[in-house]
């Protein structure tokens, strides 16, 4: 039986604008679940509906089996942190931990055991008299973690959790949260813009634009088998490179467009595509300097079946890699991401070779389908 | 960058122009209650001669127990303060209520329900005079504290204003109290009240220095010596006992001491509480 289940769940605000269409998603007990998708996507309403401070308009939410549509937030088994941590600024941080168990009217002691070890867990053991004001952004972040810690709800819920704290902050907090979770195998549902943070906390991402669920998958599923172009593009850093163009049929299936001519390996999907418009897709680590390993061409390709002519125009070197920012023939963008070396040539053609199990077909649009999978 | 040469000589003229302003505009506030001191230490007859000689023959500073003496300045003092204390007291819990009811419960018709409220702030209170003492009088209130008290006790600006401040406070924070467990009640008192309290120590100031200065509505409303407040009492010195104007100067003086001294010490919030209305307003 899943932890959460939500079925159809519908938002609408004032009859007009839909925030959130259709969402279905069952969430295993001890999962992690993330919300990945830009401002307005419906994550955090979607999340919020979860919680119970948003009524769905449609559909069913149910927590451990039992339908919690019209159950208040605090009879949910659930503990939220905010965004901007929502601790009450005056009350201590033990209050602010022991809040809710108070209202629970939980005895004294076992108050003070929870507390004290959720402080402990968290490093806020010398802090606990403390007002939120008196606390850095972390330790504040730290307290809200504590606050949802202590009830020991069924379900966390975490509404971007990290927005407010520097980058550096964000990471240390980051992996405090996943070694929690795998502490304490809570059932949890993360929200966040931030894709690093998706795909490094994750068991499972959903990705979400326009109030639609546009993929849900592993970290490693999503960014390697986009099911569209809206995926494939919000995943990633540098982003996927995308070049329009046209396939046709030439000793195989040919991409040719933007000045690239690249034979794809053969896919269902591709053939019905063929003389249409797509867009090929491919990250800016698929490609290489050297046709070797997984870079070779597929088998029974030639040699420069797989291979892109480039001319360099940037270079921004980062340790072991380098990322070049290139230019095709006819002037379209492409970054590579490729080992570093000191001697890189700018404005010079160079070959730079393509994994082609990594290579993606688009149809044409935001929200193209992937007619790789799609076959 | 150092400044142009010529700026600090510019700027001292400047600020010197706006210091003598300043000045000249305190004493136009300050020069009135010199001459309230002034009166209340002269005897009756000098009163007069003030304006030619600008200071008392003889000080006569008995003109400050003769009010004692005179009249029941100490029960006088008690209604006033018994009056403003539960009218403010009172108008902190409605309003607060009501402007928790406004700014952080989402309920069908709540913002035009508000405008409603607001609208009554529209309305002069001297139109409302008759329609408040006919309502009073119907519920067997004249001529009690219960007249004096009760209907002060509701007011749309201090609903206005309380609501102005908890809109201020984060939402998240009653959302957060909710998923720990709270109802609205305990969201209202336990979270938002000591969240305003900047707001309700204003709320409460202006509702006191407001009621402890009323004089129409007391005066109209009651009917004996012994419900008087300060303002209505001190009248005793223009009619009764004829124009006394030494003794309302001194009763004067000693009625100011606790509205002075509220402000000395809560000025801070009022200046917040004035800029509060200002910018959100």
């Amino acid at each position: 039986m899943s932890q959460v289940t939500l079925t159809n769940v519908k938002k609408v605000y004032d009859g007009k604008v839909t925030a959130v269409h259709d969402f279905n998603l069952a969430i295993e007990p001890g999962e992690f679940v993330v919300f990945v998708g830009p401002s307005g996507c419906g994550k955090s309403t979607t999340l919020r509906m979860i919680a119970g401070l948003e009524e769905i308009t449609s559909g069913t939410i149910e927590i451990a089996g039992r339908v919690v549509n019209d159950v208040h937030p605090k009879d949910r088994d659930i503990a939220m942190v905010f965004q901007n941590y929502a601790l009450y600024p005056h009350m201590s941080v033990y209050k602010n931990m022991a809040f809710g168990l108070m209202l629970r009217k939980m005895p004294r002691p076992e108050i003070r055991r929870r507390v004290d070890e959720a402080a402990r867990m968290l490093g806020l053991d010398q802090l606990l008299d403390r007002k939120p004001k008196a606390l850095s952004g972390g330790q504040r972040q730290r307290v809200a973690l504590g606050r949802a810690i202590v009830r020991e709800p069924k379900v966390f819920l975490f509404d971007e959790p990290l927005s407010n704290l520097d980058a550096k902050l964000r990471v240390t907090t980051r992996t405090e949260i996943k070694n929690l979770h795998q502490r304490l195998r809570t059932t949890t549902i993360y929200v966040t813009h931030d894709q690093e943070e998706a795909m490094t906390l994750g068991d499972r991402i959903v990705v979400m634009s326009a109030g639609y669920v546009q993929q849900v998958d592993s970290p490693l599923g999503v960014y390697r088998r986009p099911v569209n172009r809206f995926v494939a593009a919000f995943l990633g850093s540098p982003p996927m490179n995308f070049l329009e163009g046209t396939l046709r049929r030439d000793s195989g299936i040919v991409f040719q467009g933007a000045g690239v001519r690249l034979r794809l390996p053969d896919a269902p999907g591709l053939a019905a595509a063929l003389d249409k418009p797509v867009v090929l897709g491919f990250r800016p680590s698929a490609m290489s300097e050297r046709q070797e390993g997984k870079f070779q061409p597929p088998p029974g390709f030639a040699r420069g079946d797989n291979a892109l002519r480039l001319r360099p125009k940037v270079i921004e070197p980062l340790g072991e890699m380098i990322d070049a920012s290139c230019e095709t023939d006819t002037g379209h963008r492409v970054i590579a991401r490729i080992d570093a070396r000191e001697d890189f040539p700018l404005n010079q053609p160079v070959d730079l070779y393509l994994d082609m199990q990594h290579v993606h077909v688009f149809e044409p649009g935001e929200f193209g389908r992937n007619l790789i999978l799609a076959g | 960058m150092p400044a142009p040469a010529t700026s600090p000589r510019r700027l001292t003229l400047a600020t010197s122009a706006i210091f003598l302003a300043l000045v000249v505009l305190g004493l136009t506030f300050v020069i009135p209650f010199l001459w309230q001191i002034l009166i209340s230490l002269s005897s009756l007859t000098d009163v007069d001669l003030l304006s030619q000689t600008g200071f008392p023959p003889v000080l006569k500073p008995g003109n400050y127990p003769l009010v004692f003496e005179k009249v029941d300045f100490a029960k006088y003092f008690f209604n006033s303060f018994f009056v403003a204390g539960w009218v403010t007291l009172l108008q902190v819990l409605t309003s607060s209520m009501a402007a928790y009811a406004f700014s952080r419960i989402a309920w069908p018709g709540r913002d035009k329900v508000f405008l409603l409220y607001l609208g009554t702030l529209m309305i002069p209170g001297v139109v409302l005079m008759v329609p408040n003492f006919a309502v009073v009088l119907a519920l067997g209130m004249f001529n009690s504290y219960w007249g004096l008290i009760i209907p002060g006790a509701f007011t749309a600006y201090g609903t206005f204003l309380l609501r102005q401040f908890m809109l201020t406070i984060p939402p998240s924070l009653d959302e957060a109290a909710s998923i720990d467990g709270a109802g609205h009640w305990r969201i209202f008192t336990q979270v938002i009240l000591p969240l305003a309290r900047p707001g309700l120590i204003v709320l409460a100031i202006f509702s006191f220095l407001g009621n402890y200065n009323s004089f129409f509505w007391p005066l109209i409303l009651t009917k004996d010596d012994n419900l008087r407040t300060l303002p209505i009492g001190l009248l005793a010195f223009d009619s009764t006992y004829g124009r006394e104007t030494p003794l309302i100067m001194a009763g004067s003086l000693m009625a100011m001491i606790p509205p002075i001294l509220v402000f000395l010490f809560l000025q801070k919030y009022l200046v917040r509480g004035i800029q509060l209305g200002a910018v959100k307003g």
